[in-house]
């Protein structure tokens, strides 16, 4: 058994900032990443960041992660674990933890859940056979072991996340045959769809998947139109020739500490799914737990990033660090956090933590 | 199919290693995944389903959604989307829920 000041699970660009800046202020940090390199999602994103200029916009993504953990790896009062699954929150606040195929048990004085999100599925025949991957899968096996995941993808989903998996497929020599969208519009930025379409993927909004052909791998895709309420329109399925599907058509949140620690969770739609109720601080119904990035709501790296450093600074100043100066750094955190909401691209999440924060 | 040029990305691959898959050699690199291993040498049919045995694959890549097990050194429900290949690894495909008697005859 171990005692801790604070940890942080996840590190992803959520985890390390919550990490990053409890550790800045003094407190003592554990960071516990399940898998064996840190950085979620960011290290698969080989593009130029949107976002904003104070989270690192126009860098790309990996190279973000990359200059986190420098600076995290050199705080001496930072302690960084891989391989280290958290599997459990138990009532009496203990986590319990496979940190290297050995059972731990950790109590933390307070602790940061940055768990980040998983992909959703689709209904669809046959969508349990080899060569239906969700996109996440696709990106890591491309832009993290350098395989080539496929000849020819039939990519579900135009929203950022798709539209940059297709231009990213296409870097690797990929051949992307369509992007199919059940929604009237493409969901994502248009500077990307632009870059797809210049390139003559065809973009097919009102289409949807119905079955995947093949017998022990993805031959091809059966898709058909949709009306305005959203259903097939019989007679209009066409046979797409492809050899793997790929899925993008959302994430939603991985709360299972969440649940697990008797937090309450509200089921909100525009954040992705069930979510813990939190306040503006950061921290869940249950007292010493903070939430941060997608695992509160699906949104950006960008937001993701700043969520972190609000956590870890509230977590870090309810221990007693930080001095003077916590004050004015929450408000420019909240502020910086706003204006990354405000705008078009903030409508959705503005409507879901509006709901969130409903009480 | 490895990738070996890519206009943004340099991929440092570790050592060579081989692992067996349904008693074959698989050219493996140190730090792959046995199921990233396996797509680069086109296997992606890597368990059937326990109820109706229908061929699974790859899914998610991150160990969440359990459609990658397999049995790996004779253990079967590996995931292998997470399980890094080690030199003289064995891999089996991997059919329903798989053999626990690996586990009554080591104790
Ligand atoms: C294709 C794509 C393109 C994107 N492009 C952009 C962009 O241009 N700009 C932008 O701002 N955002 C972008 N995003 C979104 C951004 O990547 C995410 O919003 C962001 O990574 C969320 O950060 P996070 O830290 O909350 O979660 P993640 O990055 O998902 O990290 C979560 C981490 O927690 C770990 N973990 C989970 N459970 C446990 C556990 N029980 N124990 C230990 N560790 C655990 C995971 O292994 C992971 O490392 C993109 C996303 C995708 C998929
Ligand atoms: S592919 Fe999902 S657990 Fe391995």
């Amino acid at each position: 058994m171990e005692r801790k000041e604070i940890v942080v699970v996840g590190g992803g660009p959520a985890g390390l900032c919550a990490a990053l800046q409890a550790a800045r202020m003094g407190a003592q940090v554990t960071l516990l990443e399940g898998d064996d390199r840190l950085g979620g999602q960011l290290v698969k994103q080989t593009h130029m960041f949107f976002g904003s200029q104070k989270q690192h916009a126009g860098t790309r993504g990996v190279d973000i992660s990359t200059m986190l953990v420098k600076e995290l790896e050199q705080m001496p009062n930072v302690e960084i674990r891989t391989n280290a699954m958290v599997l459990g929150r138990y009532e009496d606040g203990a986590l319990t933890v496979d940190d290297n195929d050995q059972f731990k048990v950790i109590y933390p004085k307070k602790a940061v859940f940055a768990t980040g999100a998983s992909e959703k599925m689709l209904m669809f025949a046959n969508n349990d056979m080899p060569g239906v991957y969700g996109a996440g899968a696709v990106q890591t096996l491309m832009n993290v072991y350098g395989v080539k995941p496929a000849d020819r993808v039939l990519m579900v989903g135009a929203g950022n996340i798709g539209l940059i998996v297709s231009y990213q497929l296409m870097q690797a020599g990929v051949q992307v045959a369509a992007i199919l969208d059940a929604g009237p519009r493409i969901g994502g930025y248009l500077v990307h769809a632009a870059k797809i379409r210049r390139a003559g993927v065809p973009i097919l909004t009102r289409h949807s998947i119905k079955e995947a052909v093949g017998t022990d791998r993805v031959t091809g895709a059966v898709i058909v139109q949709l009306d305005e309420k959203w259903q097939a329109i019989p007679g209009t399925e066409q046979t797409i020739a492809c050899d793997a599907i790929c899925l993008a058509v959302g994430l939603s949140p991985f709360a299972d500490l969440f649940w697990q620690a008797g937090c309450d969770m509200k089921f909100i739609p525009e954040l992705g799914g069930h979510v813990p109720a939190r306040g503006q601080d950061m921290q869940t119904s249950v007292e010493g737990i903070y939430v941060a990035g997608d695992v509160g709501g699906i949104e950006e790296a960008s937001s993701a990033m700043v969520e972190g450093y609000l956590a870890g600074l509230n977590a870090a100043s309810a221990l007693g660090y930080g001095g003077e100066t916590v004050q004015t750094q929450r408000t420019e955190l909240e502020t910086q956090l706003n204006d990354l909401r405000s705008g078009p691209v903030g409508e959705k999440i503005r409507a879901g933590l509006a709901k969130l924060y409903a009480e | 199919m490895r990738l070996e040029e890519h206009p943004i990305l340099k991929f440092n691959r570790g050592k060579q290693v081989t692992i067996y898959f349904d008693g074959q050699p698989v050219e493996a690199f140190e730090g792959e995944t046995v199921a990233a291993a396996l797509h680069a040498a086109g296997v992606y049919h890597l368990s059937d389903s326990h109820e109706h045995h229908r061929p699974r694959g790859l899914f998610c890549a991150i160990g969440q959604c359990s459609s990658c097990m397999m049995v790996v050194d004779g253990r079967p429900n590996v995931k292998t989307c997470i399980t890094k290949v080690r030199d003289g690894m064995t891999v089996e495909t991997q059919k329903g829920k798989g053999d626990l008697g690996w586990n009554a005859k080591k104790s």
